[in-house]
Parts: structure tokens; sequence; C-alpha cells
């Protein structure tokens, strides 16, 4: 470099420059090519993957939930669409100030922003979060007008559950609710997941729950072409979904409102069953609530009003709570008495007014007795001193063997959820429940209490009109059902159990001096006020439940001396001679049966022979028949 | 006479291509087309404006075409001084943009005084040795680094790490070809490598957060630390490295079709008609069309440094090398970072990639070897 060149020694220099620089860059591109090479040849299939599952995506498509219709096709479910105003929190820049602006066009109140919230917590980070239900067409105008101002916001149709009905059955129908981490649980448990990816919602309790299976459908599914922003820009192929199927109930709807409007501010339940098919009529709990509140998660406030209410209104008491039947279950104890051959229809006793039992007095509720009486009279006139005798004849594993076969102390098998099995006592039972050695004996005047339905005996009103419309159809077990068909969206109809499930060898002549007996308790004995006028023939019984619960219920001061009360009674059946109603009415804290409860019966069963028939198209009548 | 011939149009028309070289201009107009094709799937919208900007490039080109070296050569300094003083300018009073301040605002329009010093810096520097032929010895040296140094700093302190990076690297290939003694390259490329492999071997903890990079911005260490491990941010920074990869790859041999590309055509590449516009070839025309643009490039190069070996004068041959050498430095920069080997720099791919003053600037250099081609036929020609 120091010393002098001639310009062909330069030109000579940069030459081999020239050459070095070449050979740098076909170093360099063959680097290159190598790595293209690498890329596109031997990661070719790890990339293809890439891509594609880059750009496709598969897309739920939830199907529509079936509808719920009661026997007249009266409607208690069903779907509407409506807007709801939905925020993609990944993709909004400021996600309080979008809030707080979205708040000037459409209202926006606490209760939506705590749900937002949760909903936001628990969802995936692409996913849109519903911030409004519901939205008015004006405030849906007012959104999309300005709608360029808010990146991540959009307004969707999505379809809401909605039970026109509102408070009434409501215990039955039940309610939808947002799937939670349980339900989660649960679906994957059963191996749902493909078919619950999409769904929001899921049946929570009542025929929402039993018959989710039914009612939510299978979902589709969508192939799409998604961009780098996750939206969706073409569809590649179309799985569509199979709507849920509809659901007919046997339940008469407006036998229904009959039946609670009749409780008036009472608690209680009833149970309405056609004694022909086991189908429910009516299934009434007291106080009631509105399903509605819980389609899109309950507020707080309205959670805490329904589950601190000392009213209990979610408890399902027609088929949940278990109480004394007190003397609704002479007529079942008669028939034991019957088919045992301990008694006979003619065969008499003497009533003093007392049975001793052990250096025990038990005390019948007439002062001094009823004098010579039979079983008709027993019933008719509801004599206790006849049952304690009765009791003490047959024995508590008599009792208990003729009574299990009838359903009590049984689950149903109802077709909607939570049923309680009700007690019904044997020294096997209560070997079972107490764990004390002392308690667990079974004492002989025990047997006494169970004979006239006190002491442990606990039935649900279910059991109750389950085991009445077993006695007056001639022995026939049904499994109660709420849902007569179920029909799937291409039409097909599906039966619920129209078979009966067993048939009691129950003697015909043992049944009819029963039942004669029911039906002169309505002309002549304790329910014979109540059904005063009555244009047709009834069977009925009056029943009084003294108050104590094995459960131990809740003190509430101020209420005490109320709640002290006896629960009231009544179960009944009609017409007599063919019958197509067989109820249980209870009335927590009511008093004497033949007072509250058995108005209640009155007025349903007028409703559902008198009032009913003049309303409902000949053509239902023939249905309910089909079933037979 | 004279004039009839003049104003006949096969004269005219042999006026108009007479400073064209057929070998450089065939290769560049398939190369604008690979770049009219790509562009109708990438971006059709922007190919008007693309036919806009080739037009005005191309002009450029023959008007650069036209002009001798020696007039070039004139041009050298006043280019480079007012290079030097827009940078400042741009120091002073320019315009930010996304973290950097390139732009002057003129008023009706921004420019971007960086990319005059593309190719006013290896014009400067070939008009600097020129002028010491026969005497170049290290202090020579010295002062062109200075040279280099002082416009390279400025654009590196906007900070624009790609083009301070083709610019300087555009000075050095002029020292380079001037002769710069092995004795000083071989060490300074032996610890360019050095760095590059510990930052490699070591990413791992000097990518750590709060290990502080002297010189170097956030952005920059971010770059080179995605780059090591793209996956550490797959929606963040190393989303357009992740994505074009698979762009690239998912091509394989014969690649998915013209207007097929899924990466391309559902928005998962970034900035497709730009920088990343070769991954939009590689999905689409698979390797084949990869190794078709490799080839071409290479056929522009080894152009470039034949007539850089043959070019008559020395300012001539180092400015025909710098350019060579220069559009070798985009093409491998760009296919180098958008197939993962590299950093993302921002150095588009060039003739191909939209946007016009790079397309202007090219094809400025396109010219520069045609008229140093035709000076070389020229002082043959005069010879015999």
């Amino acid at each position: 470099m120091t010393e002098f060149r001639t310009p062909e020694q330069e030109l000579a220099g940069l030459r081999r420059r020239v050459l070095v620089a070449g050979l740098f860059v076909v170093v360099c591109l063959a680097v290159l090519a190598a790595r293209f090479v690498y890329l596109q040849v031997v990661k070719y299939d790890y990339f293809h993957t890439r891509a594609e599952d880059n750009r496709i995506a598969l897309m739920p498509v939830v199907p529509d939930r079936g509808a719920v219709v009661d026997r007249n096709g009266v409607v208690l479910a069903r779907n509407y669409a409506a807007y709801t105003l939905e925020v993609t929190p990944s993709q909004v820049p400021d996600l309080e100030a979008t809030i707080a602006a979205l708040g000037e066009i459409v209202a926006i109140d606490a209760h939506d922003l705590r749900r937002f919230r949760k909903l936001r917590e628990e969802s995936k980070r692409f996913e849109s979060v519903p911030l409004r239900t519901r939205l008015s067409d004006e405030e849906v105008a007012r959104f999309v007008a300005r709608r360029y101002l808010f990146p991540g916001v959009e307004v969707q149709a999505r379809l809401f559950r909605d039970y026109p009905q509102g408070e009434v059955a409501s215990h039955l129908i039940g309610y939808i609710g947002r799937i939670n981490e349980r339900d989660q649980q649960r679906i994957e448990e059963q191996g749902d997941s493909a078919n619950y990816r999409g769904s929001e919602h899921i049946g929570k309790t009542g025929l929402e729950l039993s018959y989710e299976a039914d009612l939510h459908g299978t979902t589709g599914v969508e192939q799409v072409e998604v961009n780098a922003a996750g939206r969706a820009v073409r569809l590649m192929s179309r799985t569509a979904p199979v709507a849920g199927s509809d659901l007919e109930l046997t339940l008469d709807v407006e036998l229904q409102k009959v039946a609670e409007a009749a409780f008036g501010e009472r608690r209680g339940a009833l149970v309405a069953i056609d004694p022909r098919t086991g189908g429910v009529l009516a299934l009434a709990s007291m106080p009631t609530f509105d399903p509605n509140l819980f389609v899109d998660g309950i507020s707080v406030v309205d959670w805490k009003a329904l589950n601190e209410s000392p009213d209990l209104p979610l408890v399902n008491r027609a088929i949940y709570s278990a109480y004394p039947p007190g003397s609704t279950f002479k007529p079942f104890m008669a028939l034991a008495g019957l088919a045992s051959g301990k008694r006979t229809p003619g065969q008499t006793i003497a009533d003093p007014g007392f049975f001793n039992f052990a250096g025990h007095r038990f005390m019948d509720d007439k002062v001094g007795g009823h004098g010579t009486v039979d079983l008709h009279k027993s019933i008719v006139v509801s004599c206790n001193t006849y049952y304690y005798q009765l009791a003490n004849d047959l024995g508590i594993d008599a009792i208990a063997s003729f009574m299990r076969p009838l359903g009590f102390g049984v689950r149903t098998g109802i077709d909607i959820p939570g049923e309680a099995e009700g007690v019904l006592p044997s020294p096997a039972w209560k070997r079972e429940r107490f764990r004390k050695r002392e308690q667990q004996r079974w004492y002989g005047g025990e047997t006494i209490s169970v004979g006239i339905g006190q002491g442990y005996n606990a039935y649900t009103p279910l059991q109750l009109a389950s085991a009445l419309a077993t006695v007056v159809n001639g022995g026939k077990v049904f499994r109660p059902h709420v849902v007569r068909h179920v029909v799937d969206a291409a039409g097909g109809r599906r039966a619920i159990e129209p078979q009966p499930v067993r048939q009691l060898p129950l003697e015909p002549e043992h049944l009819a001096a029963v039942k004669a007996a029911l039906v002169d308790v309505t002309k002549s004995g304790t329910g014979a006020r109540a059904f005063a006028g009555a244009p047709y023939s009834v069977g009925g019984k009056t029943g009084t439940a003294q108050v104590y619960s094995l459960r131990g219920s809740r003190y509430v001061a101020g209420r005490v001396a109320e709640r002290l009360r006896d629960h009231s009674w009544f179960i009944a059946y009609a017409p007599a001679e063919n019958p197509s109603i067989a109820l249980a009415v209870l009335v927590e804290n009511g008093g004497f049966g033949a007072q509250s409860a058995a108005p209640i019966a009155r007025q349903v069963i007028d409703y559902h022979l008198l009032g009913s028939r003049l309303t409902e198209p000949a053509r239902e009548d023939a249905e309910g028949m089909d079933e037979q | 006479m004279t004039i009839e011939r003049r104003f006949r149009p096969v004269n005219l028309l042999r006026g108009l291509v007479s400073p064209i070289d057929p070998v450089l201009f065939a290769i560049l107009l398939a190369l604008l087309g690979y770049g009219f094709v790509l562009m109708q799937s990438a971006s059709p919208e922007r190919l008007p404006a693309l036919a806009t900007n080739a037009a005005v490039a191309l002009g450029v080109m023959w008007l650069a075409a036209r002009l001798s070296p020696q007039r070039l050569m004139s041009l050298a300094v006043p280019l480079y001084a007012t290079g030097v003083l827009l940078l400042v300018a741009v120091a002073l009073f320019g315009v930010s943009s996304k973290g950097a301040q390139r732009w002057l605002d003129l008023g009706v329009t921004r420019i971007q005084p960086s990319e005059i010093m593309k190719i006013a810096m290896p014009l400067m520097l070939a008009w600097y040795f020129q002028q010491r032929e026969g005497l170049i010895r290290l202090r020579e040296f010295v002062g062109a680094g200075l040279l280099l140094a002082i416009p390279v700093g400025l654009i590196v302190s906007q900070p624009d790490l790609g083009t301070s990076l083709l610019v300087a690297a555009a000075g050095l290939y002029v020292i380079f070809f001037a002769g710069l003694s092995w004795k000083l390259i071989v060490p300074v490329v032996l610890a360019c490598v050095l760095g590059i492999g510990a930052i490699v071997g070591f990413g791992d903890h000097l990518c750590q957060p709060g290990v502080d990079w002297y010189g170097l911005r956030e952005y920059q260490k971010h770059r080179v630390c995605t780059l090591l491990d793209p996956s550490q941010d797959p929606l963040g920074k190393g989303f357009h490295i992740i994505q074009s990869t698979i762009a690239i790859g998912s091509g394989g041999v014969f690649g998915k079709g013209w207007m097929d590309g899924t990466q391309t055509h559902l928005a998962f590449i970034p900035e497709r008609h730009t920088d990343f516009i070769f991954s939009v070839l590689a999905e689409e025309f698979g390797l084949i069309g990869t190794l078709v643009l490799l080839a071409t490039y290479l056929l522009l190069i080894l152009r470039g440094l034949t007539i850089t070996a043959s070019a008559p004068t020395l300012a001539s041959r180092l400015l025909a090398g710098a350019i060579t050498m220069i559009f070798f430095t985009y093409a491998f920069v760009n296919m180098g970072m958008v197939s993962g080997i590299l950093p993302v720099v921002g150095v588009p791919l060039p003739f191909i990639s939209y946007g016009g003053t790079a397309l202007v600037t090219l094809c400025l250099g396109v010219g520069i070897l045609m008229s140093i081609q035709r000076s070389r036929v020229a002082a043959q020609g005069g010879g015999r």
C-alpha cells in the first residue's frame, strides 16, 4: 500500500477484489438458498400444518333450544332473538374509557358491569363478552350510528330463554343459566364437550335440567377461514345444527294457575295426577319465583331476596319437602288391614276415646270416642282409636312392607330432579337412621303413632298423590311424569311412560270399601263442607300433621306462632266413578285439613271437571284418552 | 439532410435506446415484472401507484444512463454536502413518526434525506479516491472513514438502523474496492463474526430485561432477541418472523399458486406489500419462485461486477462496485430477515417492495451502472 503501484497493478488488484466480492455474494446467496430449501422442503409438512391451523377455525353453531308447551299447547318456555352489546376486550385499547363512552349511548347499570367483569374473567382472550343484553331498537340504532368509535364492540343477535308464564309452575319448568365450572365438569364426564362447544347456557333445575339432553339439540359446526385478527372471512363447509326437541307436557297450565291462585299467600304444595296415566296435571309449590331472573345470571339483590326468604320460595315443596301425612294415611292403613286379613269391612270396634298401650293412653280427637266404629266409619269420621288398634295388630314390619309398594318412602321417579325419599318408618329404617344403640331400638308405641300418620312418617305431596292414584285406578303404579311427548326437530314423537310400572295385587272389594268411605268423607264426613253442592262425586280425606321436623326447621322470630301450627292436608280424587284426577294438597301451618287444604282441592277439581271441560276443545280430551 | 436524419423515428428510437444496457435492462424488467405480479396478489389497490413509481424510476434511470460518469462525478460533492446538510436539518427540525425522526416536511411533501445518502455516499467516496489516484495510503482511508462516519452517525441517531446499515455498507464497499489492506479487513470481519457469535451463543443471558446494550435502543435489542427466539413473543414482536416463516415454509416446492397464498390473503403476513413481500412470493410460488428470484439477483450482481472489472476509470470502478454490492446487500438482508436468519431491520426487497423513494434510488443506481458501461464501450471504441 505504501509502495507506488502502476495503474495496471491497481486494476489487477481491483479485479482480485471484484472476484472476492463475487465469491462472497455467491456464498451468501447459497446460504439463503439453503435456508429456503430447509424451510420449504425439509420443514414443509410442519409449516403446512401451521398455515392450515392458522387459517381454518371450527366454529360451533349453537342449536335452538327446544320449547316447552303444556297439554293444550300453551307456551311455558321459549326462545326469542334479542340484541346484545358485546365487547371483545383483547381488541379494545382502553376498556374502562370504552365502557364509560358506551354508557352514554346505552344504559349500563351496576348489575351489567358486575356480570361483565365476572364473565370476562371466565372467558378466553379472544372471546366476546356481553356487556348489555336485550337492547331496545332505539339503543341498537344509537350504537350502530357510532359504531366506528368503538373498535372491538359489536351488536349481536342472540337467542334468549323466556318463560312467558313468569312465576307459574316455575319449580316444575325450572330454568337455564350460564354454564359454570360444575356444569362444565359434568359435561366433560358425560363426554358431551363437543356438543356444548359454543353453548353458553344449560338447564339448572326442573324440566330444563332433567330433559337437558333433549332440549339442547345437536351443535352444528362451521369450518371457516379466519384472518389474522381471528375474524371469519369465508365459510368453507357447514354442518347444520339440529334444534333441541320440544316438550309437550301433561300439565294443564290453566289448572296450575287455578291451584296457585287458590293458595293465595299461604305456603304449601299441590300435586294433581291423572290416575289413568300417571301424567301430572298440576304441580304447585308455594310461594314460587320468576325463573326469568336466572337466565342471564341473577342479581345479588334478587338472589338474596329469594335465598334468604323464610318462606323458602326456591324449595320445590311438592317433591322435596316431606311432611307427616296425618289422617290422610288412614285409607292406606285401612287397605293394609283388609289385605292382611286382620280386618274385614264389617268388623267393628268400640271406641272409648282412647287406646291404652304399655301404660300410655293414646287419645282420640273426639272426647268420649266415636262409639261403635267399622272400617267405613273410621275413615269418614277419621277415628284414631280404630287405627291405633289396627297398627298394633299389624305390627310395624307388616305396615312398612304394605306401604312400600304403594310408593311411600320411595322416590316415585318423576321426571323432574330433586325428589326426596320421605320416611317410611320401620325398625330397619331406625337402625340405619340413628347411630346410638338406645335410639336404634323400635318401641311398640311408635307403631301406634305411625298408624295415624304421625310419628316418624314423612312423605312428599307427590308420594301421597301418587299413592292415591294407585288406589283409585285399581292398583296400577305409574311413574309420575310431567312430559307427555318429546317432539324432535323432525317432528318425531317419543311418548313418556304411558304404561304402568307395576300392578299391585289389591282386591277390588277392598278397594271398593275404602273408596266408598272416601266418597262419604266429602258427603257427610270431615270434607263435607268444602265439597257442599259439588255437581260431581268426589272421594277425599283430610289430614292434619303435627309440626316438627326431622331436618330441624329454621327459627324465625315473629312468625313462630304461625309456624308452630299444624300442617293441613287434603287428598282427593274425582269423578269418583271413573277418576281423571287424583291430588294431594298441603298447606303449611294451615291447621285442620278441612279448613284450608280441602277448599283448594275443591277449586282445582271444579276447574278440572267443570271449567276446563267447558273451555277446552274436544280434541284435547281425545288426545288425553290416547294415553290409556 | 442531417436535420432530416435526426428527425427520422428510427433515429429518435436509437437516441432513446442507446444509453440503455440491454442486459441490465432485461434483468431490471424481469424484477419489476415479478414485483407487479406479486403486488397483484399482495395489494392490488397499489398497482396504479406502483406503475407510476416504476415509470418515474425508469425515467430517472434513463437520465442517469445518459450522463457521462464524469458529469456524475461532478455532482458528487454538491450531492453529498446537500445530503449531510439535510440530515442535520432533520436532526434539528425533523418530523417524528413511530419513535424515529427521519423526515423533513417541505410543506408539499415529506422527504427522507437518508435515502439520498445511499447514492451520494459511494459517489462522494469514489470522487474522493479518484482525486488521490496513485497516492492512496492509510491517511486517505482515514479521511474516507470520516466522510462515511458523519452521515452514518446522523442516520443512526434518528434512529434508522436499516438505512444507516446500507449507507455504511455503500461506503465500506468503496473503501474495500479502493484497496484497503487485508491486514485491516480480516481482523474487523473476524471481530464482527465473533460478536454475532457471542450474541447467538449468549443470547439467553443478554436478552434478559435490564441488560443494557450500549449504543442500541431497546427496540433494536428486542429485534435481535426476537430473532434469536421468536416464540418468546408470538403475538407481539415475534409474530412477524413466525408468520413470514410459516408463509415461506408452507409454500413448499411449487407454492400454493398465484393469489392463493393463505398467509398472504388472510393478513397473517405483516407489511406484505413492502418489507415482507418476499414471503408472499415464497408462499405462492414455492422454492422454485424463490430460487428464480435468487438467480435473477445473482445475474444482476454478476453483470454489475463485470461492469466494475472493466470500467475505464478508478472512480467509475469504485462506484460501480459499490452500487452492485448495495443491490446485493438489499437483497441479502431483506431475504435473510424475512426467512429468519437476520434481525428485522427494515430493508426493502430491491426492485420489488412497494416504496417510491427506494425504487427511484435503486433505478438511479442501475442508470449509473449503464452510464459506466457505456463509457467503457465509448473508451474501447475510441481506442480502436
